[in-house]
């Protein structure tokens, strides 16, 4: 424990010439998982995109640090071969593509069909091999596949953008088993070498994933940091009005 | 010899059609095309034809160094066939010509599924043929491997009239590899071949064709079947070469109750090719039904991706799906789906869209660590991939193989 993983630092964003993220400041350190909560609209899924490296998503101002380089600059693929790995809130389809080819895109040439049945029977998806990939599927079936994706990618870094919205309770049991499984919850804390950054708009995933910290992203700003359970109780008893409010009083005039 | 079987009002209605331009297509001028060939030697052992030939005929799926994997094989040079033989019992394979001699019944089905006055292309075969091949399956055969079929463009400027007849017999099973090509990949060449299908009850035929031409060949297929009570064409077309000018719309009628027929097309129109290619399924009986699929790829050529289905019986069932991909900005696709229906209660539907490869998608497969041009080629690769049902593994990994072979060239 110690190193960091990642740390965003003053990063400005801007998407489409509008400036969405202002001076946004986190560090997680290896192994660990942190929470990002906020209201719709306040900048989560574009500080994901940012750090994956949609080049839609401007970096103007900061710096992103993963594994002691800035890797701002570098293009989405290479970020993704470095480590880095998403699961999507609304993955596209891609026709023709089955779950088949997306899984053994993910994996490395030395693993075979042998590793795509195990992956696909841990994630219940064995029926969904030979789909086309995230077709006519539930919610909880493409956040099966996209954590069945990150786990024969194996990144050191997971991004994961609302896990369980659009999830029933059935499925969202066996996606915290996933989620818990891609950032090694299994391996002792010393040992674990991934770190994970979950976007959660309800804070439901927190029943079956633990997480070291919260954040509270308002306006493209997170404005604030602690325990997650303690933020989660306060989000549930007042609402994100609250918070925004509590936000607006402590920011600099201005 | 053929023209000689040919009934006095097949000729008659040759000639008023002489000058009938077809519906569709550029309009081809016959008068720049040589009308006759050199003869070439009948070839008893296929695999002694030279290597060069050898190879440009498994370019369109036609293996001659190993006849186990097929049941029958034809081939015809320019206006000549050069080869037949059959490798299982209860199947016939042989030159029309020679089919014509031995049975005076087949004068029967002689233009009975494609009208000979349909345009000049098909009263040009009807006045000026030289050949085409006659298959049959008879009454109960199954075929395990395909017979096929090449024809073969050699001589430069020369126009190939073609008559083909496929007769699958009651509960027969008759798969064939139809491939056509090309010894020049520059001379200038026409092929007019018309291809007659009659599937009689219970039978099943499947037919995969890969055209490999050249970008000076006009190609003007005329295909049409007629399927009786519970039988079943499932018909495969693939085009990845670049061709002058092609345009086909084949027909199929489904005369007999629950009589299926599925139409899969992929096409790749490289600069300069012009395609016009269709499918049309008239469901006529009831409970028949029918699925055409296409896949259109420009990467800079033109193609219009035509598709009709009209249904006149009752429980029939239609759909048609049509996707087109312009991976160059200079390309065009042009999907025009039809559907008509004379009853209630009718079935009938169809899916098209035309478009470039989603950036959305090419980021979501680099997101997993592909490279944006590895990204691309997995979506075009998955766009070609049609699953067809029905078609034996043998054949689905033959058609794999031609598809994958244009994949290199796209990319």
């Amino acid at each position: 424990m110690g190193d960091v993983a990642l740390s965003v630092e003053r990063l400005t964003v801007e998407v489409g010439g509008r400036e969405i993220l202002h001076n946004v400041n986190l560090a997680m350190k290896l192994g660990e998982t942190h929470v990002l909560f906020g209201p719709n609209g306040s900048g989560k899924t574009t500080l994901l995109m940012t750090i994956m490296g949609f080049p839609k998503y401007r970096v103007t101002r900061g710096r992103i640090v993963f594994q002691g380089q800035d890797i701002a600059g570098l293009p989405l693929d290479q970020r993704a071969r470095l480590g880095i790995g998403m699961s999507f809130q609304r993955p596209p389809v891609v026709r023709g593509v089955k779950t088949r080819d997306m899984l053994a895109a993910c994996l490395s040439e030395q693993e075979h069909e042998e590793r795509i049945g195990q992956l696909a029977e841990k994630a219940n998806l064995s029926d969904f091999l030979d789909r086309e990939i995230n077709y006519g599927c539930s919610g909880g079936e493409i956040k099966r596949s996209e954590l069945m994706q990150l786990l024969a990618q194996r990144p050191t870094l997971t991004l994961i953008d609302e896990p369980e919205s659009g999830v029933d309770l059935v499925n969202i049991a066996l996606i915290g088993e996933l989620l818990n499984s891609v950032l090694e919850k299994d391996c002792p804390i010393p040992e674990r070498k991934c770190t994970g950054l979950i976007i959660t708009h309800t804070g439901h995933i927190l029943d079956y994933v633990n997480a070291r910290t919260g954040y509270v992203m308002c306006d493209g700003v997170i404005g604030c940091e602690g325990d997650p359970h303690e933020i989660l109780a306060t989000i549930r008893e007042k609402g994100y009005q609250e918070c925004v409010k509590c936000f607006m009083r402590r920011a600099p005039s201005g | 010899m053929v023209e000689a079987k040919s009934s006095q009002a097949n000729k008659d209605k040759a000639r008023r059609a002489a000058v009938k331009p077809a519906t569709f297509g550029e309009n081809i001028d016959l008068g720049t095309y040589v009308g006759s060939a050199d003869e070439h030697p009948y070839q008893a052992d296929p695999s002694k034809f030279p290597a060069r030939v050898k190879e440009q005929m498994l370019e369109a799926g036609v293996i001659l160094d190993d006849p186990g994997q097929r049941a029958g094989t034809f081939i015809q040079m320019d206006n000549a066939a050069v080869h037949s033989s059959v490798r299982q019992e209860g199947l016939e394979v042989m030159s029309v010509s020679q089919a014509l001699d031995k049975y005076d019944w087949l004068s029967d089905y002689w233009w009975q599924a494609v009208a000979v006055d349909t345009d000049k292309y098909t009263a040009n075969v009807e006045l000026n043929q030289y050949d085409g091949y006659f298959i049959r399956a008879l009454s109960g055969c199954k075929t395990v491997y395909p017979v096929q079929a090449c024809l073969y463009l050699a001589k430069a400027r020369l126009a190939q009239n073609v008559h083909n007849i496929i007769i699958a017999e009651e509960n027969s099973d008759l798969h064939i590899i139809p491939g056509c090509t090309t010894a020049s990949d520059r001379e200038a060449g026409l092929h007019l071949g018309v291809s007659e299908f009659y599937i009689k009850r219970g039978a099943k035929v499947t037919f995969t064709m890969i055209h490999n031409w050249n970008p000076e060949v006009a190609v003007r297929p005329r295909s049409a079947a007629i399927i009786e009570e519970n039988g079943l064409l499932l018909s495969n077309y693939v085009l990845t070469t670049p061709v002058g000018s092609l345009q086909m719309y084949p027909t199929a009628r489904c005369v007999g109750e629950n009589s299926t027929v599925r139409f899969n097309s992929i096409l790749v129109a490289a600069p300069g090719s012009s395609l016009d290619v269709g499918s049309r399924v008239i469901l006529n009986a009831r409970g028949a039904k029918t699925e055409i699929i296409s896949r259109a790829i420009t990467t800079g050529g033109s193609i219009i991706a035509r598709g009709y289905v009209e249904g006149n019986a009752p429980d029939f069932k239609g759909h048609l799906e049509c996707r087109g991909l312009i991976l160059t900005g200079d390309g065009m696709i042009h999907a025009i789906p039809e559907l008509k229906g004379t009853l209630a209660g009718i079935d009938l539907s169809h899916e098209a869209a035309v478009g470039k490869i989603a950036e959305e998608e090419v980021e979501y497969l680099m997101a997993r660590g592909l490279s944006r041009n590895e990204a691309t080629a997995t979506i075009v690769r998955g766009f070609l991939r049609v699953d067809i049902e029905g078609l034996p593994p043998l054949l689905s990994a033959e058609l794999q193989r031609a598809i994958e072979a244009s994949e290199k060239d796209l990319m």
